[in-house]
């Protein structure tokens, strides 16, 4: 637990979040338009999505699924009986003058996510409930001098609403909590997760308060949309807050924005908080209600998430609980690892993956789905690691060449003449010959400074080119010296 | 061709079987009627081409053996209802030169069973009234007037429009819709038929909506019969409405055997109201009596919560109204009133587009819903809702149908009542509690009040029972003997 060190002593922050995630789905919550992302304004609407006269909505039963998907993924209740309602205020991007939302009664309930921090500890955030909305159209400021204009293609788009118990304690819990939410629902499927193109965004709340008092006012920053710019506005709010509140001033229960260029948070007008939103239920739709056994069979269709996984790389493959964090975070990642482990050994695969391929990639500014080095290659390359063909600094140097080639490991080893030598008589020649290179050294050793030894190594290593197998060397080296 | 407006649909169904006339010529008929009749503002729009052309279509159909339930009927649609590529208002100014590129499901399926669209019928606007005052486009005249006496009378509303039209024989039939009464209140004022249809039963798609959870499509006719053929052409599952329920159509005119005896028929004595008029009280135990000597049981029944049917209907309604309307802000279709930024925009649009009893509901509705009003108004409404259903459920377990008058009065002039909000409301005080529990009513024409003008009795059965209802009505109609209509004053020609 992180605390905040004010002029007059420690601040706890306390944070919740409210992420709306777009459901993965062809078409929208209530009508059969396309949700795809990118099209031209406007060409992705349906006579319902732009609220004319008569339209009446049909729930896209696609989506209902995706929310109790999502539901089970975060070992939630299921509510077999749910209902929408409308939350009415005006806005031109709001065609139907209300917005189509669960308020009192929404489909999934209460939930728990586990989150693992960066120091190897993991910590429970709790969810209150998700709920199945409609998103609002978009309006384009920046496209005539004197008039806004309204793109309706994301009006009536799918949104489930995540709301988070005010669990977290840190930016950096906050953070992590998104980036497991992210994580699980690309694992189920349900929403791609892709913060640039708002497929997920979120509310943050923040208060401070003094270590085990009652919570603060909080304040609610509204459409963060990078995980970034979550913990940087969450920083800010809450060093903000202390300093407010160490004034002898009061926080004021308001709605913020965070100006990503300036990395403030601002307080939006008063006028767009005065809304009474008038919900009420939505008499066009029926109340939800769900066949227990429809969703048990979604229950049983889940497939293998994080937590499960990362357990499973834990006791199968043995790697350490940060290993298999990092490895398990993206679902790619992890289908990755799990190509490479199919011939390559674990703990050497986990390691390559993370270290060596992660940082190329990153580097060269790719992800893992247009990685140069494939599975299968990278495996065949670790598998001549521990066939001794290779040493691992050669390893190093044919990944390299793998990376920017895409060749084989094999084909570059052969290439370039990077096979190990193994071959005990060449060895000892290199070896003898350093050592007659150098009396006087061996003079020190045998006086007793056996560390010299590692010297000697290091000679014939480079009088092999690196090719040695090192532990031949040092094996000859030692009979030699102090035999 | 004056007597091919006379006709029924049923009867027009037979000339056209026959081959005794055309749906061509069955239309040029109306057509004529219909220009004719233009002092009664009937029509907000005339759709005459559209109207020949799909009469031609309609014998085309028929020569090759085809031919629907409302083949060849020339019909009058509420202008509520979207019809593609043709101008549709809902009677209001904000709706200004909006052309739906997408029809309603009802008149789809109308056209479907072989109808022709004679043009677009007068409203209140957005459905909200019960005298067709409210109108953009103006009263409509009630083709009744009081015997001697040269006063415009009013059509009672929402669908006045479309009840003027059938009674001044101008259409064969017309569309509503229903909310709290606006088929059955005016049907009574112009001593037609009007049948509202259980909720769910015809498809509210395309229909611009008022108050979606009591909104209801159904068939203004001249008989019973008629109200039974053209309900077939407009009912059926749609899945673009949620709420519609997907239960066959029954041929409904095959349930009007004349026999109703042994029926259980509940008269519920809360609609014997104080200060009721003694001709409304008169009428009704005349209706008794018919029914009795059909052979029908008369039972006197208790529904305990019809004294809040009408308070809890005008918190709900308007509820939905003000949401329902929201849509209607300038940005995308029909009236906008430029302003200085959006809000002033919103304003300037809603001030000049809704007339001033849609402008008085949505802030009722508004209201209602506000933070702090909700559990005292929509909630407590929505409970008494329940309450009110469950009277006629418990009713329902020792009756079949229920007989009540249609509305507390004759209709009355134009300008009477359109000051006072509350003297209008309460004419949907018999109509509404059947609304609410969203029952099928019919109101039939069954005599008429001491001024000369007709009064209608209603008919309220179980849900989805349409077919008891009808059987019912076909009884009353055939005992009351309606056979006055109104004077053809308004003729041009």
């Amino acid at each position: 637990m992180s605390m905040i060190q004010g002029a007059t002593g420690d601040w706890e922050v306390v944070i919740g979040l409210e992420v709306h995630a777009q459901v993965s789905s062809k078409a929208k919550l209530f009508s059969g338009a396309s949700t795809e992302f990118g099209a031209e304004p406007n060409t992705q609407v349906s006579f319902i999505d732009a609220a004319m006269p008569g339209m009446l909505p049909v729930i896209n039963g696609k989506c209902v699924e995706q929310a109790v998907r999502t539901g089970l993924g975060l070992n939630a209740k299921i509510n077999l009986y749910s209902v929408f309602d409308r939350k009415n205020y005006f806005y031109p991007d709001l065609p139907q003058g209300y917005q189509i939302s669960q308020y009192l009664q929404p489909v999934v309930g209460e939930g728990r996510v586990t989150v693992d921090l960066a120091d190897g500890s993991a910590r429970e955030v709790g969810i209150t409930r998700l709920h199945l909305e409609q998103d609002a159209g978009k309006s384009l400021h920046d496209q005539h001098p004197s008039m806004t204009m309204v793109d309706l293609n994301r009006s009536g788009v799918a949104l489930m609403e995540i709301v988070s118990e005010p669990d977290m304690r840190s930016s950096e819990e906050a953070g992590a909590y998104l980036a497991k939410l992210r994580s699980i629902l690309r694992y189920l499927g349900t929403c791609d997760g892709n913060m640039q193109e708002g497929s997920m965004r979120a509310d943050v709340n923040v208060s401070v308060r003094r270590p085990g008092e009652a919570f603060g006012t909080r304040c609610e920053i509204k459409n963060v949309n990078s995980i970034r710019f979550v913990k940087q506005a969450i920083e800010y709010e809450a060093r903000r807050q202390v300093d407010v509140l160490e004034d002898g001033g009061t926080i004021d229960q308001e709605t913020r924005l965070y100006d990503t260029d300036r990395g403030v948070t601002r307080a939006m007008r008063t006028k767009e908080e005065a809304h009474d939103y008038r919900y009420f239920p939505d008499p066009d739709l029926l109340p939800l209600e769900l066949d227990p056994n429809w969703v048990e069979a979604i229950k049983q269709s889940l497939p293998e998430l994080p937590d499960q996984k990362k357990a499973r790389f834990e006791k199968d493959f043995g790697l350490s609980p940060y290993d298999a964090d990092v490895l398990v975070a993206e679902k790619e990642n992890a289908e990755f690892y799990e190509q490479v482990v199919a011939t390559a050994d674990p703990k050497l695969a986990a390691n390559w993956v993370i270290t060596e391929l992660f940082g190329a990639l990153n580097k060269a500014g790719r992800g893992i789905d247009d990685s140069p080095v494939s599975a299968e290659a990278l495996a065949g390359l670790i598998v001549r690691i521990t066939d001794n063909t290779i040493s691992g600094r050669i390893a190093k140097e044919v990944f390299e060449i793998m990376f920017e080639t895409g060749k084989p490991a094999d084909a570059i080893i052969e290439e370039k003449g990077l096979k190990q030598v193994t071959d005990t008589g060449a060895i000892e020649a290199m070896v003898d010959e350093v050592i007659a290179a150098n009396p006087d050294k061996v003079a020190d050793v045998k006086a007793g400074k056996d560390k010299l030894i590692g010297w000697f190594v290091g000679q014939v290593m480079k009088a092999s080119q690196g090719k040695a197998n090192p532990q031949m060397v040092n094996d000859l080296l030692k009979a030699k010296l102090l035999g | 061709m004056a007597g091919l407006t006379d006709l029924t649909i049923a009867e027009a169904r037979d000339k056209l079987t026959a081959g005794e006339v055309s749906a061509r010529e069955l239309t040029e008929a109306h057509i004529a009627a219909v220009e004719a009749a233009r002092p009664l503002n009937a029509f907000i729009t005339e759709t005459p081409e559209r109207a020949l052309a799909q009469a031609e279509a309609s014998d085309a159909r028929r020569r090759s053996g085809e031919a629907g339930v409302m083949e060849g009927v020339p019909v009058g649609i509420k202008d509520l209802f979207c019809t593609k590529g043709v101008l549709t208002t809902a009677g209001s100014h904000i709706l200004d030169g909006f052309v739906p590129p997408y029809e309603s499901t009802v008149t789809a399926n109308l056209w479907k069973a072989g109808a022709v669209m004679l043009g677009k019928c007068n409203m209140d606007e957005f459905a909200m009234g019960s005298s067709n005052e409210t109108s953009y486009y103006g009263p409509v005249e009630n083709p009744w007037r009081r015997p001697g006496d040269n006063r415009s009378i009013v059509p009672g509303g929402s669908s006045g429009g479309s009840v003027a039209a059938v009674a001044a024989r101008i259409a064969l039939g017309a569309t509503g819709t229903d909310t709290g009464g606006s088929i059955r209140q005016p049907a009574s004022f112009a001593g037609v038929v009007g049948l509202k249809p259980t909720y769910g039963r015809c498809s509210r798609f395309g229909a611009v909506a008022f108050a979606s959870s009591l909104d209801q499509p159904g068939p203004i006719t001249r008989t019973v019969r008629d109200a039974a053929i053209m309900l077939r052409g407009m009912a059926g599952f749609d899945p673009m409405d949620s709420t519609s329920v997907d239960t066959p159509v029954p041929d409904y005119e095959a349930a009007l055997t004349g026999d109703i005896s042994g029926l259980k028929v509940g008269i519920p004595k809360e609609y014997r109201m104080d200060g009721m008029p003694a001709e409304i009280e008169a009428l009704w135990k005349q209706g008794i009596e018919w029914l009795k000597a059909a052979g029908a049981e008369i039972r006197d029944i208790s529904l305990p919560h019809t004294k809040y049917a009408l308070p809890t209907y005008y918190i709900v309604a308007p509820a939905e109204a003000s949401s329902n309307l929201a849509r209607y802000d300038g940005v995308r279709y029909g009236l906008r009133i430029p302003g200085n930024d959006l809000t002033e925009m919103y304003e300037n649009t809603r001030a000049e587009g809704f007339g001033t009893e849609v402008q008085r509901r949505v802030m009722i509705g508004t209201y209602v819903l506000s933070a702090g009003y909700y559990d005292a108004y929509y909630l407590k409404a929505q409970k008494l809702r329940t309450l009110i259903a469950r009277d006629f459920e418990t009713a329902f377990e020792e009756i079949d149908v229920l007989l009540t008058p249609t509305a507390p009065s004759a209709a009355f002039g134009v300008g009477e009542k359109s000051d006072d909000p509350i003297a209008m409301y309460l004419n949907d005080v018999f109509t509404v509690p059947a609304s609410m529990a969203g029952l099928p009513g019919i109101s039939v024409p069954a005599g008429l009040a001491d001024d000369g003008l007709p009064l209608g009795l209603q008919l309220i059965g179980r849900a989805f029972d349409e077919e008891t209802v009808l059987r019912v009505a076909g009884v009353l109609e055939e005992a009351a003997v309606f056979d006055r209509r109104p004077e053809n004053w308004w003729a041009t020609k």
